[in-house]
């Protein structure tokens, strides 16, 4: 069975401005799948690619086989898409927004009727079905593009920053919820790097290309050992001192000095006996998302971030 | 394709109906403005077509109906496109011509209802009618409803703020309805003017509706092109109207992604 979407070689500009450059990813059918990474890493690029909205300018997006290209009609029929911007009317009745989420793909009468109350009752909005949406909160009205997004039973679902501005219980609620939905393939844009966390499968995305890819715990090992941050006034002096002197491989960032091994611990004592008067404090952890991201582009996430935006 | 259409059409129509404020200023102002002018000029010597301003104005009232309900409504376009309403839209397996019919009839149908409520007041402004007439007048008001609400949903397909579409309107629109004979006839109009009376296409959209009134032996319609010119650049207006909305939104643009 082809793969639920299949990019290859997918580059994109806009003018001169590169978005993507020859991406290629793979999402097998069922999973949950985050594209991460800071604003201004082609993620919305990739992600109007994908929902059919930008034709890519070179390579090639199959989605269940199909080619979005050639295929259109065909690849639409089998997309849910939930846009970032609000896609509701906020003064109909929230059964109202999904009868017209309906229509366009084609239900009507009882097979609409049923398709809304299934939607409703998963989404937990049977209580408030007949409410204008806009006396929703925050969470509630995302559960209601997300309802809107399925009425079609897509079998991919894409979602584009799908929990911005809820807190981070309904987060993990609706990350369930898509979770829970068997069969269904899931494919969420996001700058969060706890969000991304949520999900099967992550691919990080930074200056329009893929720098890694795998599960979270898989990208976590990427990095591997421990991780040892020394906060220091001249970070670049203590990582010569300390390389001549243990031996361990350093990375410089900011006011800190990273220094990755399977036991960093053990060196703390020797490190602030040999260059205490160059330390100001220090810092023990596992390796996050975060640390993937640095590893793999020298920058610190949100510092590209704010490149970016 | 059908089913996407009456959908587009429905939430048009229901949205107008449900905002108090809409339906209150767009069936508020050509009354207000007939009201306004009939007052001021009602008593006046200016008598075009030898019918008081009241009667003469009157038509242009209903056009300024038609005109503006249609304007307005196409306005949605600019808040459905930076909502994510119309992305929805684009994205689903419906053909962009679902969105021009859709929207372009939702729009018409809320001008006519609105024109058959201004033309409650032709008993107030003592302009005759007759069963047929009337028949005649909504026929017209239909073809006019179609061409205007296409020309507003065209131009809002290719804008990208409210606030610019309200300039295009003050230039564009205005202007078109003030040389479209709704206000003066083209006699004893400066020559300019008189030219561009006659290459405006809702001048004979206006005079169509004053021959569905008046019939064509009547001196209210004795200077205006015949009913078949009328009638034919009525039509053909639409027809082009509708024509370029269906281009501009056939074209797939870097834009829909925005």
């Amino acid at each position: 069975m082809s793969a639920a979407v299949e990019v290859r070689g997918v580059s994109f500009a806009y003018g001169e401005r590169v978005a993507l450059r020859d991406v290629s990813v793979s999402v097998e059918r069922g999973v949950t799948h985050a594209f991460l990474g800071p604003n201004g890493s082609g993620k919305s690029t990739l992600f109007k690619i994908l929902a059919t909205i930008l034709p890519p300018q070179r390579g090639t997006v199959r989605i269940l086989g199909l080619d979005v290209e050639t295929q259109l009609a065909a690849v639409r029929r089998h997309l849910g898409v939930v846009f970032q911007a609000p896609a509701l009317d906020r003064k109909l009745s929230v059964r109202r927004n999904l009868e017209y989420g309906g229509h366009l793909y084609g239900l009507r009468g009882g097979a609409l009727r049923r398709t809304i109350d299934e939607m409703l009752a998963h989404t937990g909005l049977r209580d408030r079905a007949n409410e204008p949406v806009e006396r929703l909160s925050g969470g509630l009205k995302r559960r209601v593009e997300l309802a809107k997004g399925l009425m079609g039973t897509p079998d991919v679902l894409l979602l584009d920053e799908p929990t911005t501005g809820l807190d981070p219980g309904a987060r993990k609620d609706l990350w369930q919820f898509l979770a829970s939905r068997s069969g269904l393939t899931v494919l969420a844009t996001t700058h969060l790097m706890d969000e991304a966390q949520l999900a099967g499968r992550i691919t990080i995305l930074h200056e329009g290309g893929v720098v890694a890819e795998g599960t979270p715990s898989e990208l976590e090992q990427l990095v591997g050992g421990e991780l040892l941050q020394l906060r220091s006034p001249d970070p670049a002096r203590l990582a010569e001192a300390v390389k001549a002197r243990f031996g361990v491989e350093t990375k410089v960032l900011e006011h800190t000095l990273r220094i990755r091994a399977a036991d960093a611990h053990r060196l703390i004592g020797d490190l602030v006996d040999a260059f205490g008067d160059q330390i100001d404090a220090v810092t023990l952890s596992h390796p996050t998302l975060e640390d993937v991201y640095i590893e793999k582009t020298g920058h610190r996430f949100w510092a590209a971030d704010a490149e970016g935006a | 394709m059908g089913l996407a259409i009456y959908s587009l059409w429905h939430r048009e129509v229901l949205r107008f109906l449900l905002d108090r404020a809409r339906v209150f200023s767009s069936l508020g102002q050509p009354v207000i403005f007939w009201l306004l002018f009939s007052g001021a000029l009602g008593q006046s010597s200016f008598r075009p077509g030898q019918l008081g301003y009241g009667e003469y104005f009157f038509v242009g009232g209903l056009a300024m109906t038609l005109l503006f309900t249609a304007i307005f409504s196409t306005i949605t376009v600019i808040e459905d496109r930076k909502e994510g309403f119309l992305q929805g839209v684009l994205v689903a397996p419906v053909p962009r011509l679902a969105i021009v019919l859709g929207k372009v009839l939702g729009s018409t149908t809320l001008a006519l209802l609105n024109g058959l409520v201004f033309c409650a007041l032709m008993p107030v402004a003592g302009v005759p009618w007759t069963p047929l007439g009337l028949l005649t007048v909504v026929g017209v008001m239909t073809i006019l409803a179609l061409a205007l609400a296409g020309m507003g949903y065209s131009l809002a397909w290719l804008m990208d703020s409210s606030a610019g579409y309200h300039g295009i309107m003050m230039v564009l629109f205005m202007p078109m309805l003030l040389l479209s004979g709704a206000f003066f006839p083209a006699q004893g109009a400066h020559w300019v003017m008189r030219g561009l009376m006659t290459v405006n296409p809702l001048t004979y959209g206006v005079g169509a509706l004053r021959h569905a009134i008046y019939g064509s032996n009547s001196p209210a319609t004795a200077d205006l092109p015949g009913m078949p010119a009328c009638l034919l650049v009525s039509v053909g207006f639409a027809a082009a109207m509708l024509a370029l909305g269906t281009l501009t939104t056939l074209r797939r643009t870097a834009r829909d992604a925005n």
